[in-house]
């Protein structure tokens, strides 16, 4: 027995629109600084106008958000009284978006009490809308939420499947302003979420189609996107594979490249798409070894690839590091000017706290914490992973 | 030699075997709280038996089979019916999921159990190591 959960999902250009019929009285937008500023946040007040929906704007949230940043949004809402809330943003803006309204509707709870394990009771007060502008993350369908403890530089896994959003927005056009670098960093993000999604131990038959055709939008589309902004079919394309990745791995798992990647996010602040696709080809190369299975599956259906087992997996670790490097994205630590020193120094909390990430748990072959600080290492030099 | 689930002689074994597990001593350095496995009537079982395993700081000091579910209080109470937990023993039910399906209901301060999700793991893993006997 397991769960699909999804929101209702509007797609495609001009999508944007369906916030023109929405009904209700007021709204809270919680976003940041950057896409006020771009005037994304102005064209989303612009059609709550037209719905007769008086909006509110809370655009505090920091990349990677904290606690405290959740903690000031919710006064926000208290203060506001909204009956929707809208994510606005990428994965930060709508993972924050989805904790002040949890708080705003529990404000009994703890942030950390977001759990899978508990009744939340939402929507008494109001629902939730996200809105991405990045190709990546696709929190806009996801219900985990990713928040920062700042005291022990540390991620905190949350969520509850009661808060994932009521409608998502997939509006393309949302996303076209992204730099070069923004976009390969998500796009890798989306790649990452689908591989991961398909061979994670929690995969579904359900889940299968939509990480697989996600992870084919990325191969397909992605270096057209990087290469030239205003190809808007490349745009949309990404746009839509990134949701699709995100109803995969949402509803299944993510894995060690996102407990990994969490982790040299949290210390030294590599943006998260970057981080996670990094250390994806070594989490292959580590896993072809003993469990190949579903990733020798995947690089048939992705790169037609023949040969079976070992062989196989370790074929889709070298192309999506050929992905990377076509894209001009680092394929180890050492290029993401992390010095290594600074490296060594913080290794041992580094496999500490992946070692008891979340996203751990359903990796295809386990890791002992030697082998996880050995693909720490490996990741770190570029080393092809011979354990 | 297999041991009979659920019993004294299982959950001992179970703490021989978390005791022996590097990962597990890993994961779980800090963690301090005590577990009680109630095992709930079915089909297959018509009993309900609690089973104490004892947790401290990556180690197991104590497990035995109580006569009641108030003879030694734990922080923890992991209940399921008997078919629930043979279906985690033999691996086929990831505990995790297991609760989050309510097929295996967990008592106890969810905030700090969060935070250990390999144990959680390392203790399934464990279990899937005793020879166990299900009485067929």
């Amino acid at each position: 027995m397991w769960y699909f959960c999804s929101p209702e999902i509007v797609f495609g250009e001009g999508s944007l629109d369906e916030l023109d019929e929405l009904r209700g009285r007021r709204a809270l937008i919680v976003t940041d600084d950057t896409l006020v500023q771009l005037g994304l946040v102005d064209r989303v007040k612009a059609h709550l106008d037209k719905a007769g929906i008086e909006s509110h704007v809370f655009d505090a949230v920091e990349p990677d958000p904290s606690v405290q940043t959740v903690r000031k949004g919710v006064e926000v809402a208290q203060d506001v009284a909204p009956d929707w809330i809208v994510g606005l943003g990428g994965g930060s803006p709508m993972d924050a978006a989805k904790a002040i309204w949890v708080l705003y509707e529990r404000p009994d709870l703890h942030p950390a009490e977001i759990n899978p394990f508990v009744h939340l009771n939402l929507r008494q007060k109001a629902r939730l809308i996200t809105i991405p502008t990045t190709s990546g993350t696709g929190a806009e369908v996801t219900w985990g939420i990713v928040l920062t403890d700042t005291e022990e530089q540390r991620k905190m896994g949350l969520g509850n499947r009661e808060n994932i959003a009521d409608i998502a927005i997939v509006d393309p056009v949302m996303a076209a302003g992204m730099p070069p670098q923004l976009t390969a960093d998500t796009g890798l993000d989306a790649l990452t979420h689908a591989v991961e999604g398909y061979t994670c131990t929690w995969h579904t038959d359900v889940t299968d189609g939509v990480c697989v055709g996600a992870a084919r939008l990325v191969f397909q589309y992605l270096p057209r996107a990087v290469a030239d902004g205003s190809d808007m079919s490349a745009r949309e394309r990404m746009h839509n594979g990134a949701t699709c990745a995100g109803l995969g791995f949402g509803n299944a798992m993510a894995s060690m490249a996102h407990a990994m990647g969490h982790v040299l996010g949290a210390t030294f602040h590599v943006p998260h798409g970057r981080a996670v696709s990094i250390f994806l080809p070594y989490t292959i190369e580590f896993a072809a070894r003993e469990a190949p299975g579903r990733f020798a599956d995947l690089a048939g259906l992705l790169v037609g690839f023949q040969a079976e087992g070992e062989k196989a997996a370790r074929a889709l670790a070298e192309r999506i590091r050929a992905l990377c490097r076509e894209i001009g994205n680092p394929t180890s630590v050492a290029e993401v000017d992390v010095a290594r020193e600074a490296y060594e120094a913080q290794l041992d909390k580094m496999v500490d706290d992946a070692f008891n990430d979340t996203q751990i748990i359903t990796a295809a072959r386990s890791p002992s914490y030697d082998e996880l600080r050995q693909l720490f290492l490996y990741a770190y030099e570029g080393r092809v992973v011979d354990f | 030699m297999a041991f009979k689930f659920p019993s004294d002689e299982w959950i001992k074994e179970l703490s021989s075997k978390l005791n022996e597990s590097e990962s597990y001593e890993k994961s779980a350095r800090d963690w301090e709280g005590d577990f009680t496995f109630v095992v709930k009537p079915d089909d297959a079982y018509d009993g309900t038996a609690y089973l104490f395993l004892g947790l401290y700081h990556g180690k197991s000091p104590d497990a035995a089979q109580l006569s009641s579910f108030d003879e030694k209080p734990a922080a923890y109470v992991l209940s399921a019916p008997f078919s629930a937990w043979r279906k985690v023993i033999e691996g086929k039910l990831d505990p995790i999921q297991g609760m989050m399906t309510k097929k295996l209901k967990l008592q106890g301060n969810m905030m700090k159990i969060m935070r250990y999700p390999k144990a959680a793991k390392e203790i399934v893993s464990c279990c899937a190591l005793v020879p166990t006997d299900f009485g067929d």
